[in-house]
């Protein structure tokens, strides 16, 4: 339980949330992890935000829930107002700039800033901007090796076609390359 | 060992086919669907059966109808689409067939909401629909145990002859974890009794219409000789650092796997908390929290609900202990707030 992480992935429905918060899933689990993967879900989804919680650990989850998650990816500005509070102290809250026109109110988190879409969109990869945020979270924090989880990109979309699974993969390595000179 | 991520409603689904099921009749309803969707696309291509039925009403009757051939059947909805249901289950109670009927529960009364509930307790514990009876109910806490308890329930269904409930709050349906998935299972109970065309043998009939008093009577006498046995038998519940626990938690399913976190945060902040998780809800396992009377101070019920399961907690505690209680309605609380929920309960009873 010592090292057990949760990590909240939240924005509009739509924006590829709670497939980030899979890949994640799927990719700590292949990496020997515990796992647990809840998403929001109901009303809120329609036009509000949308959002999953990813437990992590090396033993036995008991709550895949929390109050406080130690990380926050935030893909929208309704996001960050509405989570911002509830980051674990000194934890950390990755926002995408792109969408949020306001800095962090909090001093104590590390915070990370990426404008996905218009990464994206220079790619011509418009839905791929989950995929670049979760590559440049993975490459900045280790969670799980940014180089271990892009093995997993056959397995997650299987049945997905060849070009979907190629242009998520280019967009996530694009995500870990951003990491690597910004952040 | 082979783990695959799966949703608990997909990992139930799995799990029945895994037991060999053949038939699914449902309604969908949120947040139960994903077992009807994963029906559909894999049932058909292994010979089995999926019908979206016009009604619950339907659907389980449908049920009746082909649990009566012998074949592992089910169902599965959530609270509305469960009432509508009752009248079904006493029918095939009485009838003493084998079935799996899944609560994906979520919160009411009346249209209620979406969101995970408990408030489904009272229905599923005391029968439910009309007339003296019981169904076998099962409360998973994990994804993995929405395979296992799939599993389990078709051959506690097939070796009493009952319908067995799988009550699950709409959070684990929805929650993504690992599972090891098991192996297929191979051996079943016989079924004599089963519909299955009568050459040779002298034809079996399925009815519950009994209009003679004592031929009435016998039937209650006997479906309640059955009962005693399953009580006798088949009770089961997980105890979590009950010890040297003063106070004693009781709560089942997800909520009782999040609240081992909360007894692990209560016991950092000097409160010897400890844990109760019943799992199989009737018949409720009222010998393990006897025993606890004998060394904890106080019980906590926690619920999503106004308080259901604490009465069958105050009948197991026959007085001993003070039995205190914690619901929320229309979430599934976080571990903090539960931890708080404990620990208010321990200064109030000076622990």
């Amino acid at each position: 339980m010592d090292d057990e992480k949760q990590i909240l992935f939240a924005g509009f429905g739509g924006q590829g949330v709670l497939s980030m918060g899979q890949f994640l899933a799927y990719a700590a689990m292949n990496d020997g992890k515990q796992v647990s993967w809840v998403p929001s879900y109901g009303a809120e989804m329609r036009g509000g935000t949308a959002n999953c919680l990813v437990t992590i650990s090396s033993e036995e989850i008991y709550s895949p829930l929390t109050e406080h998650p130690l990380m926050a990816v935030v893909l929208n500005q309704p996001s960050l107002d509405k989570f911002e509070a509830l980051i674990k102290p000194h934890g950390w809250l990755v926002i995408n700039s792109s969408m949020v026109d306001r800095d962090s109110e909090r001093t104590d988190l590390t915070v990370l800033k990426i404008p996905v879409n218009e990464l994206a969109e220079e790619m011509d990869n418009a839905r791929g901007a989950n995929m670049i945020l979760l590559g440049a979270y993975l490459e900045k924090t280790g969670v799980v090796r940014a180089e271990d989880a892009v093995q997993h990109f056959e397995a997650v979309y299987k049945g997905k076609k060849e070009i979907i699974i190629q242009k998520n993969r280019e967009a996530f390595l694009a995500g870990v390359e951003w990491a690597k000179k910004n952040w | 060992m082979n783990k695959v991520l799966m949703k608990g409603n997909e990992a139930l689904a799995e799990g029945a086919i895994l037991a060999g099921c053949w038939g699914f009749f449902g309604y969908p309803i949120t947040p139960s669907s994903e077992i009807a969707e994963y029906m559909a696309r894999k049932l058909p291509k292994i010979g089995g059966i999926f019908v979206q039925a016009e009604s619950e009403l339907a659907a389980i009757n449908m049920v009746y109808g082909g649990a009566s051939t012998g074949e592992r059947v089910m169902t599965a909805s959530s609270g509305p689409g469960l009432s509508l249901k009752q009248e079904g289950i006493s029918f095939i109670a009485e009838a003493e067939l084998p079935c799996l009927i899944v609560n994906v529960s979520r919160g009411g009364p009346g249209l209620g909401g979406i969101q995970p509930s408990q408030g489904d307790y009272f229905q599923a514990t005391r029968g439910g629909g009309h007339g003296d009876y019981h169904t076998m109910v099962l409360a998973p806490a994990s994804t993995q145990e929405m395979m296992d308890f799939a599993i389990l329930g078709y051959d506690l269904a097939d070796r009493y002859r009952i319908p067995v409930i799988i009550m699950a709050e709409g959070t684990l349906g929805n929650l993504m974890e690992p599972v090891i998935v098991r192996d297929e299972v191979t051996s079943f109970t016989e079924k004599p009794w089963a519909i299955s065309g009568c050459q040779g043998r002298k034809p079996n009939i399925i009815n519950t219409l009994h209009m003679t008093a004592d031929v009435l009577e016998e039937r209650n006498r006997h479906l309640f000789n059955k009962y005693k046995e399953i009580e006798m038998n088949e009770k089961r519940a997980e105890t979590f650092m009950v010890e040297d626990a003063d106070i004693v938690v009781v709560a089942f399913g997800l909520l009782a796997r999040v609240i081992k976190r909360s007894v692990i945060d209560a016991r950092k902040n000097g409160v010897k908390a400890g844990l109760i998780r019943p799992i199989t809800l009737w018949p409720f396992p009222d010998e393990h929290i006897k025993a606890v009377t004998e060394t904890c101070k106080v019980l906590l019920s926690m619920e999503i609900s106004m308080g259901q399961m604490i009465q069958d907690i105050r009948l197991a505690a026959e007085g001993r202990v003070p039995v205190e209680f914690y619901g929320r309605i229309g979430f599934l609380p976080n571990p903090e707030e539960l931890t708080r929920g404990i620990i208010d309960v321990a200064e109030r009873k000076g622990l």
